[in-house]
């Protein structure tokens, strides 16, 4: 296939040369003239540029269905959008000029002011709409972390995102065409699927093609492969070609970097890549599977994790990026690898059809230097199950000047096993403590084989500072870093102690 | 006298009750279906070009020479400009010429425009201007405040000023107490960043479509750019995506470089600077240093204050003489100065050139005397609250403030008691207390601060607005006046007016696109005057057209024009079973048709207000709104990041215009503020780059920040004492104030560190490392 085709907002977009570096901002505003959705950043991280991407998924009675995420659309590149539909802000109102109800509740809340951020909002919201029943406060914070609004205060739009799921049953009743109903009607939690859904899931299971598709430009080409195989193939080929991944990393190399490359090679397609599987020693993470999907498989394992995840970038981040991007970019920033390392994830790597699996902490050699050959390509990463001996404690911790959507300073991750008071096994990683995620040896050691206590702890706080030697910047200074990563060891330890029912005061010991 | 129980003064006769209801912004179904049209939206014409701009590697260097050939031979570039193709005055100052459009022979910031590229697009032009080299003889730039005041770096004079004998209150005193403070500076980040689109006009005429606070200025500052008379530039703004004060004196240097390129090429021009390069080449809050001396009495009353504030203005003056005055306006905040010296220091630094932020200078006059009464507070082991209602300004004496203006409208009295009573701030503050005893690692805070804040432009000559009023012959009705809409409302708030001036449906009223051509010689939308000023202008446009509108009925109807009401869509007259009645729609028609004009345009100007520049004394502001916010927070103290808990804020805008508009301005101003105090933190490198300039690096509040419990009142039965606009009292600024209830609730937790022996001392913004590091000498002082 050489022809990219999506559905924007109902229309069969077609397009056999493409520049493979467009966003899809840039074509909706440019090309279709579609101006609702805004720029604001460029970089994923206002939300002004939110839209609503719909994918075909299976649900448990093998139906197709339509998941719908949001995503950024200034870095997303226009050719990964094969097969998929988008919906943007034009897309929501009934032609018989109803307003969405997520629309009427953000007019009737007073929820837009200069209104510029207001069409990524409602996005947003009609993104948590189609995918939660009834969200609490809390959980719609998360949903719209990604977007920023500097007027109002976020106030009434919290109050819109109660009111829409009031107004939507009379809304959605009035509407004139199935797509409409489905759209204007939350979600429910295992219902059929509606006939706009039915419908939008056909038009999406025509386009679906199992050739890789290839599209050409004179700024470069743009490869999906459907099979491990031939992907393996592409990268050895091209060993300089991008990987592409959900580009929310790449997608600034194009925004902000204004760098091309020839040649972009998308894992997004290859179907064995998006899978999440269940093996005996734990979980196999395809290297396309998207942050969102990734961090649910995980925690069921570990759920202790969970809260860090929700603090890892924004919803349209996570529902973008993925799990196998963030380790394959091996940022010393990336906030995966702590807990991944912590609960020893180990790591496919793939060199054309050779495979190999190493311990996750041993692909970072050095800040963006990896113990990957040329051509060689994180295929998966495996999560362990959780160990079964003594007591096992397992928590990250993240530092940022803002709770949510915020790059680390620090990102901290501690697993402690315990056998009878003492400790058996320990495994401690930082992020933005070194020029990658690494591993605290010597704290490490300072626990093991200890008694698990306050007084431990503290010499292995101490030997915290001669593990790194953390740097200063616009984030936060070497000092700080040093500290707060000690301090974790110590939160870690009141945390424990808490669980284990003592006079500890875990429940009272964290702001967020 | 009760303002909050008692209305002393007139309740709006409203007939039809436009004002004072919680209509929506006007644009609101436009914003959210994506329909609302920005500069960026418009439709441009076939053929236009858009332009980046080539901005200076270095904070301080003599720009030798540079070397464009790259630039010029880049994929899709069509012209490249610098200083010498600017045909007019290469400057863009507002007050001083000291802001060059494109730099000639020196480089005083990182990020200073150089030249211009412009190309077929947006992306190649982006690309083209990185290609430049430049020769630079680098010099040594001047990056704080400190270094500032030791080379007596300065971009305006420093002023001296104060009331009574200071020195001598000081001596006298039975508690002294001396230190110093500091706050950084805010980026507006405004959602929708600069941009200003250029069309060539016949006759050597521009025309300007441009995201800005101000078209006057734009139009003015073009014209003296191109050497054109202003008559020959337009420029038209209908909305903005945000403005803050970030495009009050900025959008200048945009749309002159869009013109000056639009002119050469005879194609439209359109200039939209990327996030990253609008946080690096435009300017921001200004951050202040701040000293003082203290001499206060057993009660923490001030008896004698020394205050020194140093501000960071960047390279050059821009708004930063207006900006430092209403500083030295506001140090007082609500609180009575007998004897006050202040001495005021507008340092030069090579930075980008610090502008109006919202509150423009008043914050970072109040940060100063907020930070003192809590050190008196503690120095005399009271709760703050009491030290600063010690201090709070008399109603019949101790009430003039030290540049000379008596406040005669102070409700401070009335309303920090009740907000006190509605937050039951004296027991949660107790319980707090007792509870962090117990509390390892969280520890709270809470306070409670009161804002007074001046209405009205320093500058009594910007007080001044002008509207136009068109009734067409089908009733539908067009208000036009010299405001911007930002989204705070203005446009709703005027359309309001008009409705309740006209007894007329809302619907039939649309706001157009603020034009140069229709209004001239407008303010700034700026000093939250909006509503004051274009409210009563369109308000007097009404005026006149219902008196030629009832000088024509009365004749019809024969009765006097006194009789003719102006009410339910339409005109009556009589009453009981003889009332006439004439809809708008016929009315409108029949006085076209009789050739009555339709057409009005109102002016107003502040009264009262005078200001002397030399001296810093007069009534510079027309009147003052109040409010009072309490604020809890709780500190993490192994990592110092904090959360805001809970939030009660009553606020004083008179009569309200629009309580929903008013309380969106209450929440996202004091929002704005917290974030200025708390996490928006801008860093600058050793060597003067700004390392901060997108929102990965520069963290504005999310919704999450916003606390649990937020309760917001306006204060109701208190209409303004002065005779504004149906007694409403400006909104946009004041409550940006109210956020310093966060900071010294901050305080307050990290005070309970060392059990409150030590005063924490914490600039702003208080960030996680700034909370830990005070924490930790907190403990260190145990």
């Amino acid at each position: 296939m050489n022809v990219v085709r999506f559905l924007l907002n109902g229309v069969l977009i077609e397009r056999d040369s493409v520049d493979p570096h467009m966003t899809l901002l840039d074509f909706v505003r440019e090309e279709r003239r579609l101006t609702g959705t805004k720029e604001g950043c460029a970089e994923g991280d206002c939300g002004a540029c939110t839209v609503v991407i719909g994918q075909l998924c299976k649900d448990g009675a093998g139906r197709d269905r339509v998941s719908l995420s949001p995503i950024n659309a200034c870095i997303r590149l226009l050719p990964t959008l094969d097969g998929k539909a988008i919906f943007t802000v034009e897309s929501l109102k009934a032609a018989s000029g109803t307003l969405h109800p997520t629309q009427q509740a953000m007019v009737d809340c007073h929820g837009s002011q200069c209104g510029f951020c207001t069409p990524g909002f409602v996005m947003a919201l009609f993104a948590l709409f189609k995918n939660e029943t009834s969200p609490s406060r809390a959980r719609t914070c998360e949903a719209i972390a990604g977007n920023l609004c500097r007027c109002t205060g976020y106030r009434p739009i919290l109050d819109a995102a109660q009111v829409m799921y009031q107004t939507a049953p009379a809304a959605a009743s009035a509407c004139a065409t199935g797509m409409e109903q489905w759209l204007f009607s939350p979600a429910t939690s295992d219902a059929p699927p509606l006939p706009g859904e039915s419908e939008l899931a056909e038009k999406l299971v025509a386009l679906a093609h199992s050739d890789a598709l290839r599209v050409k430009s004179p700024a470069g080409t743009f490869t999906a492969p459907r099979t491990v195989e031939d992907f393996s193939a592409a990268v050895l080929a091209h060993p300089d070609a991008w990987i592409l991944g959900g580009g929310t990393d790449i997608g600034l190399w194009v925004t902000k970097g204004l760098q091309t490359n020839g040649t972009i090679i998308y894992t997004g397609d290859v179907a064995a890549l998006k899978r999440v599987d269940e093996t005996e020693i734990g979980i196999r993470i395809g290297a396309a599977v998207t942050l969102e999907t990734a961090f649910h498989a995980m925690n069921r394992l570990y759920p202790e994790l969970a809260h860090v995840w929700t603090r890892f970038a924004s919803w349209p981040i996570r529902s973008s990026g993925t799990l196998g991007g963030n380790v394959a970019n091996g940022s010393p920033i990336g906030d995966s690898m702590p807990a991944l390392i912590a609960i020893g994830a180990e790591v496919v790597l793939r060199h054309g059809e050779k495979q190999r699996t190493i311990a996750l902490e041993s692909l970072y050699l050095d800040y963006k230097k990896q113990s990957r050959d040329a051509g060689e390509w994180v295929e998966a990463i495996i999560v362990p199950k959780r160990s079964t001996t003594g007591v096992f404690h397992v928590a990250s911790y993240k530092n940022s000047k803002r709770n949510e959507q915020d790059i680390s300073a620090v990102c901290a991750a501690i697993a402690v096993t315990t056998e009878r008071g003492v400790v058996t096994q320990c495994r401690i990683a930082f992020g933005g403590m070194a020029g990658t995620s690494k591993r605290a040896a010597l704290a490490e050691q300072a626990l093991i084989g200890k008694a698990w206590s306050e007084a431990t702890v503290r010499t292995a706080m101490e030997a915290l500072s001669h593990d790194y030697s953390p740097m200063s910047d616009m984030r936060a200074s070497a000092a700080y870093r040093m500290q707060v990563a000690q301090n974790h060891l110590l939160r870690f330890w009141l945390e424990s102690d808490a669980r284990q029912g003592s006079q500890g005061e875990a429940q009272a010991a964290r702001v967020f | 006298m009760n303002a909050l129980l008692n209305p002393t003064h007139l309740q709006i006769d409203v007939s039809t009750h436009v004002v004072a209801t919680s209509t929506r912004h006007e644009s609101a179904h436009l914003h959210v279906t994506g329909e609302a049209i920005y500069t960026d939206d418009i439709a441009a014409p076939r053929g236009t070009l858009s332009a980046a701009i080539g901005y200076a590697p270095a904070a301080h260097a003599v720009l030798k020479s540079f070397d464009l050939s790259a630039v010029v031979a880049a994929p899709g570039v069509v012209a490249v400009y610098t200083a010498k193709d600017v045909p007019g005055v290469n400057n863009y100052g507002g007050i001083v010429l000291d802001d060059p459009i494109l730099a000639t022979d020196l480089i005083e910031y990182h990020g200073q425009p150089v030249f211009m590229v412009v190309a077929e697009s947006h992306l190649l032009a982006r690309k083209a201007a990185k290609l430049a080299q430049f020769d630079l003889e680098i010099r040594t730039p001047i990056l704080s405040i400190d270094d500032a005041l030791a080379a007596k770096s300065y971009v305006l004079d420093p002023v001296t000023t104060g009331r009574g004998d200071a020195e001598t209150a000081l001596a006298r005193a039975p508690h002294r107490i001396n230190g110093k403070t500091a706050h950084g500076g805010q980026d507006h980040f405004y959602l929708e960043g600069m941009i200003a689109m250029a069309h060539p006009v016949e006759d050597g005429q521009i025309a300007i479509q441009c995201s800005t606070q101000h078209p006057t200025e734009v139009q003015h500052i073009v014209a003296r750019a191109m050497a054109l008379p202003d008559a020959k530039v337009r420029v038209e703004c209908r909305r903005m995506g945000g403005g803050f004060g970030g495009k009050e004196s900025q959008p200048a240097l945009f749309a002159s470089l869009c013109a000056i390129a639009a002119a050469r090429l005879g194609r439209s021009v359109k200039m939209r600077l990327d996030r990253d390069d609008d946080m690096i080449i435009t300017g921001k809050r200004h951050p202040f240093q701040f000293e003082y001396d203290i001499g206060f009495d057993d009660d923490g009353r001030i008896l004698g204050a020394d205050l020194l504030l140093a501000s960071d203005c960047g390279y050059s003056a821009d708004l930063s003489g207006p900006v430092n005055a209403r500083a030295i306006c506001h140090v007082d905040n609500a609180y009575y100065l007998e004897h006050v010296r202040i001495r005021n220091f507008p340092c030069k630094t090579h930075k980008v050139s610090n502008t109006a932020f919202r509150g423009f200078g008043g914050p970072q006059g109040m940060f100063l005397i907020e930070h003192v009464m809590d050190e008196i507070a503690h120095t005399l082991g009271k709760d703050p609250l009491d030290v600063r209602q010690h201090n709070f300004y008399g109603l019949t004496e101790r009430n003039e403030t030290h540049y000379g203006q008596a406040i005669d409208d102070n409700i401070l009295h009335e309303i920090v008691p009740e907000l006190e009573r509605r937050a039951d701030y004296r027991a949660r503050r107790a319980a707090l207390r007792e509870q962090n005893k117990s509390s390892r690692v969280i520890k709270r805070g809470i306070a409670v601060t009161p804002v007074k804040f001046g209405i009205s432009f320093n500058a009594s000559h910007l007080n001044q607005a002008g509207a136009l009023v068109n009734i067409y012959s089908d009733g539908s009705v067009i208000v036009n006046h010299g405001g911007t809409e930002m989204g705070q409302g203005l446009f709703t708030k005027v359309a309001q007016v008009v409705a309740e001036e006209l007894g007329i449906d809302f619907k039939r009223i649309r706001v157009s696109t603020t034009d140069t051509s229709k209004v001239p010689n407008t303010s700034a939308t700026a000093a939250s005057s909006g509503s004051d000023l274009n409210g009563m202008a369109a308000k007097e446009a009404c005026r006149i057209l219902r008196l030629r509108l009832a000088e024509f009925a009365g004749k019809k109807w024969d009765v006097d024009t006194s009789a003719i009401r102006f009410v339910n869509d339409g005109i009556e007259a009589g009453t009981g079973g003889e009332v006439r009645r004439w809809g708008f729609t016929e009315l409108a028609h029949d006085a076209w048709f009789a050739r009555i004009s339709l057409s009005a345009q109102g002016f107003y100007k502040t009264p009262k207000i005078h200001w002397n520049r030399d001296t810093f004394k007069g009534r510079p502001f027309y009147y003052f709104a109040y409010g009072v916010a309490c604020a809890q927070v709780a500190i993490d103290t192994l990592t110092g990041e904090s959360k805001v808990e809970r939030v009660d804020i009553l606020h004083d805008v008179g009569s309200s215009l629009n309580p929903a508009l008013d309380k969106g301005q209450v929440e996202g101003a004091f929002i704005q503020g917290m974030g200025w105090l708390t996490g928006e933190e801008l860093v600058w490198n050793g060597k003067g780059v700004l390392t901060t300039h997108a929102p990965s690096t520069y963290k504005i509040p999310t919704a999450a920040d916003v606390p649990e419990q937020f309760n917001v009142w306006l204060v109701e039965n208190s209409p303004n004492r002065e005779d504004t606009i149906y007694r409403s009292k400006a909104v946009g600024e004041p409550p940006l104030m109210l956020a310093f209830a966060v900071h010294h609730a901050i305080r307050d937790a990290i005070s309970s560190v060392s059990d409150y022996k030590t005063s924490a001392q914490i600039a702003a913004p208080a960030t996680a490392e700034a909370i830990l590091n005070a924490v930790m000498k907190a403990q260190a002082a145990c």
